[in-house]
């Protein structure tokens, strides 16, 4: 968690924009998205479904599905622009240097390929003069390391030989195995059971932390994020409303949307209290209201400029920032 | 791997067996052979020494039963007709349809599968809509009027490319095969040609059908997010999980093309299985029928039986699912 200021982010985003054109209109799923990934450190980005979180995640990694496109903003991954490199180069950092984990392990794995064809070309990809034995070796000590029994036997495996939890492990395992300096990963534990969640959602941060790889985590959940994350980022119809350190924002939220995911959270603490939820839903991306596009279900709103004007960024005193014309202003928040 | 073979293997065999009491109770039932063969000028006596000497006054049951024994010897009896063995007129003249069948088949993967997946990869693209208006064509014209036409075209017309026959043949591998010399070559061209038409219309529209939805898939975008080559992601992720389905037709295909190219076979006058079997359909000359309709079975049977096997290899989970 230390702070070095003077080295280059591992990833800079600035003003990213990702378009769906559609007949109906153009959906912006992620508008003006900025944020700054330090090497090491971990982000959570959180936000209700529909919100742009794994949309920014797959353009980071320049796999928007069709009709998104970027349309603006830049991705400096170490200074260069990801966003403007030409496919090849692209291909060469994805998987390499900078990698995703994706939500459904059901689904993720090629059916017809075992385990370690899967693993091994994604080294082989990146490091065609790595001899086949190798690779294997890489990959069968990515899976012991990712709690794998009998690695070895299991390599010659198919992914239907797999139970779910295990699948996202070599999942992880793919995405960890070329030892990336970034690593995405968008909702992998949300379709597993309660009790692995924590579990992997733990793993994949001490492999993290001792590799000193930097990881974006897209999720809903803001306890994990919680106890994850250095840095937060809240998502709301493509914008992030509020971002900072995990302990200043979710100790003094100021943005009422924070507040609201936050009050919606069941805790020990609030035992017998009816638990609060935000009122309505996320709008669709085709529809959005004008001027600050959570005024609907903002209990702060005014008539007037949450109506007109989409908020500015303006900072936190603690570093952060957020996009509110009526912030709150108390810091009485777990009294509501 | 080995219990799944074995099971498939025996599940072939007991559908030979039923095959063969269909084939000889359906073909004894159409029509009585010693009205065919016997001019009614002769004699109650000879007509049934006849009869005898064909066996056709023993019951059905023991009919089959003789008729089993000697399937197993590989006899099928002397054609009614030629008075040669039926089995050796078949086989005679299999060399020559399996030949036409297999380039057939050839032609239609060469040519079906590359122009399938592209159109499946790039469906909006200005050659993938002609391959798909092309594969209409195919399906929808009938195949003895493209064979005319191509002969027209370029036996006629042009005259690059012999109408009929099957031109030299050499012997390779103990059977007469004519893709080995160059004129053998020119004849084969244009009956593989019009009997592929259609497949190659088949393969590109499932191989299209398969890759489109394949490349939808969730792996696919693995497969990207790792940072794979495009032709890897091509060639090993999509061909393998599209290859599954294709299989299964391409064997069944392929069973139809030899059973059943009599229609081209007669066009080009090639001296294949399919005109020998309408010559003696026409005859009730059972002996060759029925020789021919078991070495259909049999053909058709193993086709299914490799397929099978093909299938198992492609797909893991088939492959686990019936060894457990």
């Amino acid at each position: 968690m230390t702070m070095d200021d003077g080295e280059t982010p591992i990833l800079q985003v600035r003003g990213l924009r990702t378009y769906f054109e559609t007949d109906l209109g153009v959906g912006k799923a992620v508008d003006d998205v900025s944020f700054t990934l330090r090497r090491g450190q971990i982000i959570g980005l959180v936000g209700e479904s529909g919100s742009g979180k794994s949309v920014t995640g797959q353009s980071l990694i320049g796999l928007v599905d069709r009709p998104g496109r970027i349309v603006g903003g830049e991705i400096l991954f170490k200074g260069r622009d990801m966003a403007k490199l030409a496919p090849e180069e692209l291909r060469r950092l994805r998987g390499d240097r900078i990698s995703i984990i994706f939500q459904d392990p059901m689904t993720t794995l090629n059916p017809v390929l075992s385990i370690g064809t899967q693993l091994i070309e994604t080294v082989l990809a990146h490091y065609p003069s790595v001899t086949p034995q190798k690779a294997r070796e890489r990959a069968r000590d990515m899976l012991g390391k990712m709690g794998i029994p009998n690695p070895e036997e299991r390599l010659d495996a198919y992914p239907h030989q797999y139970s779910g939890g295990m699948r996202q492990r070599v999942a992880i395992a793919m995405a960890l195995i070329n030892d990336p300096e970034c690593v995405i990963a968008d909702e992998p534990t949300t379709a597993l059971d309660v009790t692995i969640q924590s579990q992997i959602a733990h793993e994949v941060k001490d492999l993290c932390r001792n590799a000193g790889t930097a990881l974006i985590w897209i999720t809903h959940d803001l306890g994990l994020v919680a106890a994850l994350a250095d840095d937060i980022c809240v998502m709301y119809a493509g914008r992030i409303v509020e971002r900072g350190r995990v302990e200043d924002v979710l100790g003094k939220p100021l943005h009422p949307y924070t507040r609201g995911l936050m009050d919606a959270v069941p805790s020990r603490n609030k035992r017998g209290v009816r638990l609060s939820q935000i009122p309505g839903s996320m709008p669709p991306l085709l529809a959005l209201p004008g001027g600050c596009a959570f005024h609907p279900r903002c209990w702060r709103a005014d008539q007037s400029d949450c109506r007109v004007s989409p908020p500015e960024e303006s900072p936190r005193e603690d570093g952060g920032a957020l996009r509110c014309h009526h912030p709150l202003e108390d810091s009485i928040v777990m009294a509501r | 791997m080995i219990a799944f073979v074995l099971q498939r293997l025996i599940q072939s065999i007991a559908i030979v067996i039923a095959m063969s009491i269909i084939v000889f109770v359906g073909v004894t039932v159409v029509g009585n052979p010693v009205d065919m063969l016997i001019s009614p000028e002769v004699s109650q006596a000879d007509r049934e020494r006849i009869i005898r000497s064909f066996g056709l006054d023993l019951p059905i049951h023991q009919q089959y039963f003789v008729f089993a024994l000697s399937v197993l010897r590989g006899e099928f009896g002397q054609s009614f007709v030629f008075g040669e063995s039926a089995i050796k007129l078949i086989v005679q003249r299999m060399p020559a349809t399996l030949e036409l069948a297999t380039t057939a088949l050839l032609i239609s993967i060469i040519i079906g599968l590359p122009l399938g997946v592209r159109a499946g990869l790039k469906p909006d693209s200005i050659a993938s809509r002609l391959t798909m208006s092309f594969s209409i064509l195919g399906f929808s014209l009938p195949t003895f009027w493209i064979g005319i036409m191509l002969m027209m075209l370029f036996a006629v017309v042009l005259g690059w490319l012999p109408a009929t026959g099957r031109g030299p043949t050499v012997l390779f591998l103990g059977v007469e095969v004519s893709f080995l010399t160059w004129d053998g070559l020119r004849h084969l061209i244009l009956p593989a040609t019009t009997l592929a038409l259609l497949k190659v219309s088949l393969v590109i529209r499932l191989a299209r059908a398969g890759t489109l939805e394949v490349v939808h898939q969730d792996y696919i975008r693995t497969a990207r997010a790792k940072g794979l080559k495009n032709d890897r992601i091509v060639f090993v992720h999509v061909l393998k999980n599209i290859m599954i389905p294709i299989v299964t037709i391409i064997g069944l295909e392929f069973g139809q093309l030899i059973a059943f190219s009599i229609v081209t076979e007669t066009i080009f006058s090639w001296p294949g299985m399919g005109k020998l079997i309408v010559d003696s359909i026409r005859m009730l000359d059972r002996p060759i029928i029925v020789a021919y309709l078991m070495i259909i079975v049999v053909l058709i049977t193993g086709i299914n039986f490799i397929v099978d096997i093909i299938y198992a290899i492609l797909d893991p989970r088939i492959r686990h699912e019936a060894t457990k």
